[in-house]
């Protein structure tokens, strides 16, 4: 297969990672909740997926019931952290910012903690076979591809339908925008936030799973979550607050990421290491072209969420 | 015909912590009809409706529906007894369209089909007379369109009695007869319409009853046919209440501030201040009367250079400054002319008199620079900006909504509050913080201020010493234009005395004060001369010393004939 294909295609499926992390948090900022807990929340995701896979590592279960249940682990530590910032800020009303920070750390730290203790042989045997179904026998580039990044292609899509298309959408994006309208007119604001947040999170979560397990299926992997993290937070800018966009940004962010690797293979082309880092930066250069651009348009579609990052209190006048 | 009872209330009493906002009110509405509640500011109208609309929740007192005593707790309650508040400021989602404001929160059992709503909200639109595309996006609207959305989404949700909050106060003359058309029709439909206005002439052009409210008490209902405006004022204001506030004649008033023929207009292209002239005199009092909006806040603001003016004139007469006697065109005419106005003396201040003495050494001394005059200095503020109108000492002490908005930072304490107006002061980018830590001592001293400490932050303040604060600091820079707006508000008796008392110090010591105020009793009492605004005009000057409160509240609500759809 041809060069370029096969590395759009190990774009694609790099960017699985930031299409999960950046939809949970697309979900996040429609509530009015800038979440920069983000990456740690990622990190949790993979920490939890990657404990619950040890538990279970060579029982001889059915493959499918594997990879659920690691999926399952991957989700509860996420949406355990979604809980605590959504307490601290949505009910404790504590600054966004600060809150999400400390949960990066946190969520980092303690990732680092729980993968250490875990004997990588146990858990990462063969996984790759069991998540790349249907392509698991492929040996051309398409066997980088599987269910989990079809599913965050599906949920992607799905987040949008949700919030331009049906009801729960508009509320929610009401109480991003106007959170005092929203409550006037009978809207849960705390109930929808903390959905919204948790739901996010876990989103937000699987995609470190994703990174660790499926993408690169190495316990060396977790060290870059958090940066990876901190990509996908970009990646809503550049996504304009629309989930299906993150498809797009995260290819092109995929690519830009991983150009550094690529370029060097190009004929005629030579990268010398120092090189290497700032050819790293392009992702964050072109977030913030992007973020020039639309802030030049200056469409009102465009811009975040009208209330992002304050805290919503009923009786303040 | 019979009319039936659509609503009632019976003894309402709502208080807020001492203060007693509707004392016992009883109000029944009917099917079908145009109920005005008219009153003045703070006398309780929107809080009445509030009660009604689920945002208050009454402390004694009965509502009934349909003869039938409900509860209402919430607005959601308020819906399902087909009441509809539309309130002054609206809640909308500036990001969505009109329909989906219309239908947010709702929770219908058929799906959500956005071209359904689309479809329903024009067909309510059309019946009534309205215009709205309802795929049109809130920030794209003008206030009228807005409120269009909001009285739909009253209606979408199937509202028998609509309460309109001031539905007049920001539509222009045409968009005002466009409403009362589609309010009829409303009325036609069998629909309950409650206005809050304080506005007689519309009162008696679309009403059918008219409750008036004072001083949280309901005074009296009655037919609009069968009422005139003097009685309904009379009603409004009641009768004048004497206050001890000590009120010096004015000394000297010399024109100290002249403002001819101003022009503003809002960032939305409304019309603010029409044509507004008068002069505020040194050692007096000029009070503003008005209802809250009238342009008030907007002339101060446009007088503080906060506020790009359209057109017109802000002259102000810097008082007394010494200036060098010169000749004009070598003559001795100017000299002469001067003379015969100003008294001359030499740079120790002491009298000159030519007497005496030959042409050329007159001459010879004028050209020398010695001899001064004093003279006031007129200056066009309009080229100014706000901190060089600051500098020459015409002080905006402004107590708006919220009082930390405008004039303090809350999370500061009094000495660094103090700071903020003289951060200019000092050397070397360094701050002297001795001076402004007496002068927040003296203020605590002086006015009384209740605080735990001088770097107490002045959030934590009560609101009566927040304001004492804000309006110490401005009078400590000593003003020569002192302009306060509601300095008043929300404070006890005795701290309200205590601002009459700083105002009235000023006074004496020869600074224009300018006073905006809401009681007429006070303003009556305190001030020398009153203007009475009305929709952003001046609709008359008058003497305090004989003016009746009936004849200033008359001007306070009474607006020239509007003009015919269409000019």
């Amino acid at each position: 297969m041809n060069m370029w294909l096969s590395f759009l295609i190990d774009s694609l499926a790099f960017g699985a990672t930031f299409i999960y992390g950046s939809t949970g948090e697309i979900l996040t900022e429609k509530a009015g909740h800038l979440n920069l807990g983000i990456p740690g929340i990622m990190c949790m995701g993979g920490a939890g997926g990657c404990l619950f896979l040890n538990m279970v590592g060579k029982s001889g279960l059915p493959p499918v019931l594997i990879v659920l249940w690691g999926i399952l682990g991957a989700l509860l530590l996420s949406v355990l952290c979604g809980l605590i910032y959504s307490f601290l800020t949505v009910s404790l009303r504590a600054n966004q910012n600060v809150t999400g920070l400390a949960l990066t750390t946190f969520g980092a730290g303690l990732m680092k903690v729980i993968v250490f203790k875990l004997n990588p042989t146990v858990y990462l045997s063969e996984p790759k076979k069991m998540y790349r179904w249907p392509f698991e026998t492929r040996t051309d580039s398409l066997q980088r591809l599987g269910i989990l990044f079809f599913l965050a292609v599906v949920i992607a899509l799905a987040a949008s339908w949700v919030l331009y298309r049906t009801r729960a959408g508009l509320h929610l994006r009401a109480v991003g925008e106007n959170p005092a309208t929203a409550d006037a007119v009978g809207i849960n604001v705390t109930a929808c936030k903390y959905l919204a947040i948790c739901i996010g999170s876990g989103i937000s979560g699987l995609g470190g799973f994703y990174y660790i397990i499926d993408y690169m299926g190495s316990q060396e992997a977790y060290l870059s979550v958090e940066a990876f993290g901190w990509l996908s937070i970009a990646l809503v800018i550049f996504a304009l607050w629309r989930p299906h966009l993150t498809l797009i940004g995260s290819v092109a962010f995929g690519f830009l990421f991983s150009c550094s690797s690529f370029i060097t293979n190009i004929p005629g082309i030579f990268v010398t290491m120092a090189m290497k880092p700032i050819l790293r930066m392009l992702p964050y250069v072109v977030t913030i072209l992007v973020l020039i651009i639309s802030s030049i348009r200056n469409k009102r579609e465009n811009q975040p969420p009208a209330s992002l990052g304050l805290s919503y209190f009923r009786e303040e006048r | 015909m019979e009319k039936r009872l659509a609503l009632q209330m019976r003894g309402i009493t709502k208080r807020f912590g001492p203060v007693t906002a509707n004392n016992h009110v009883d109000l029944d509405v009917y099917q079908g009809e145009i109920l005005a509640i008219l009153g003045e500011n703070g006398c309780g109208k929107t809080t009445l409706m509030n009660m009604i609309a689920g945002i208050y929740y009454p402390d004694e007192g009965q509502i009934l529906i349909g003869g039938q005593e409900v509860l209402i707790r919430s607005p959601k309650d308020a819906f399902d007894h087909k009441i509809g508040m539309i309130h002054q400021h609206f809640k909308l989602v500036d990001l969505f369209t009109a329909a989906e404001n219309i239908v947010l929160g709702l929770r219908e059992k058929e799906g959500y089909n956005l071209k359904q709503v689309n479809a329903r909200v024009a067909a309510i639109a059309e019946k009534y007379g309205f215009h709205l595309d309802p795929t049109k996006k809130i920030y794209e609207m003008s206030v009228s369109e807005k409120q269009t959305v909001e009285i739909i989404k009253v209606l979408y949700r199937g509202a028998d009695i609509l309460i309109l909050d001031e539905p007049t106060a920001v539509l222009t003359p045409q968009e005002i007869t466009r409403l009362f058309d589609v309010i009829r029709r409303m009325k036609a439909d069998g629909k309950s319409i409650i206005i809050i206005t304080h506005k007689l002439n519309e009162v008696l052009e679309v009403s059918d009853r008219v409750a008036i409210l004072r001083r949280g008490e309901h005074i009296a209902t009655v037919n609009t046919a069968e009422t005139s405006e003097a009685e309904l004022t009379e009603m409004m204001v009641g009768k004048k209440i004497s206050l001890d506030i000590p009120r010096s004649e004015p000394e000297n008033a010399q024109p100290r501030l002249v403002v001819e023929g101003l022009n503003l207009k809002s960032p939305e292209g409304v019309q603010v201040l029409t044509d507004i002239s008068f002069t505020a005199n040194g050692g007096e009092i000029l009070g503003i009367a008005g209802i809250a909006g009238s342009g008030q806040r907007e002339l101060l603001e446009s007088i503080a250079g906060l506020q790009p003016v359209e057109s017109g004139e802000i002259i102000f007469h810097n008082p007394k400054k010494d200036k060098p006697v010169t000749f004009f065109h070598k003559s001795m005419k100017r000299v002469e002319e001067l003379g015969r106005e100003h008294a001359f003396h030499d740079r120790s201040g002491k009298e000159v008199s030519f007497e005496g003495m030959h042409r050329r050494e007159i001459r010879k001394w004028v050209e020398s620079g010695d001899v001064l005059f004093k003279e006031d200095e007129i200056i066009d503020i309009r080229n100014k900006n706000p901190l060089e109108i600051r500098e020459l000492g015409i002080r905006l002490s402004f107590v708006p909504e919220d009082r930390l908005g405008m004039g303090l930072v809350g999370s500061m304490g009094i000495t660094d509050n103090m700071m903020l107006r003289s951060y200019r002061k000092g050397h070397a980018g360094l701050l002297d913080r001795k001076p402004p830590r007496e002068l927040a001592e003296q203020i605590i001293r002086e006015l009384e201020v209740m605080t735990p400490g001088i770097s107490t932050p002045v959030r934590r303040l009560s609101g009566g010493n927040v304001q004492k604060v804000l309006v110490g600091r401005e009078i400590a820079f000593a003003p020569k234009v002192l302009m306060a707006a509601y300095p008043v508000r929300g404070l006890d008796i005795r701290s309200s005395y205590t601002i009459y008392r700083l105002l009235n110090r000023q006074k004496d010591r020869g600074v224009a004060v300018i006073f905006v105020g809401e009681d007429l009793d006070v303003l009556l009492a305190l001030c020398d001369r009153i203007m009475v605004m009305n929709g952003g005009r001046v609709t008359g000057i008058v003497d305090a010393r004989s003016a009746t409160k009936e004849e200033v509240g008359l001007m306070m609500t009474r607006t020239e004939k509007r003009e015919e759809e269409g000019r």
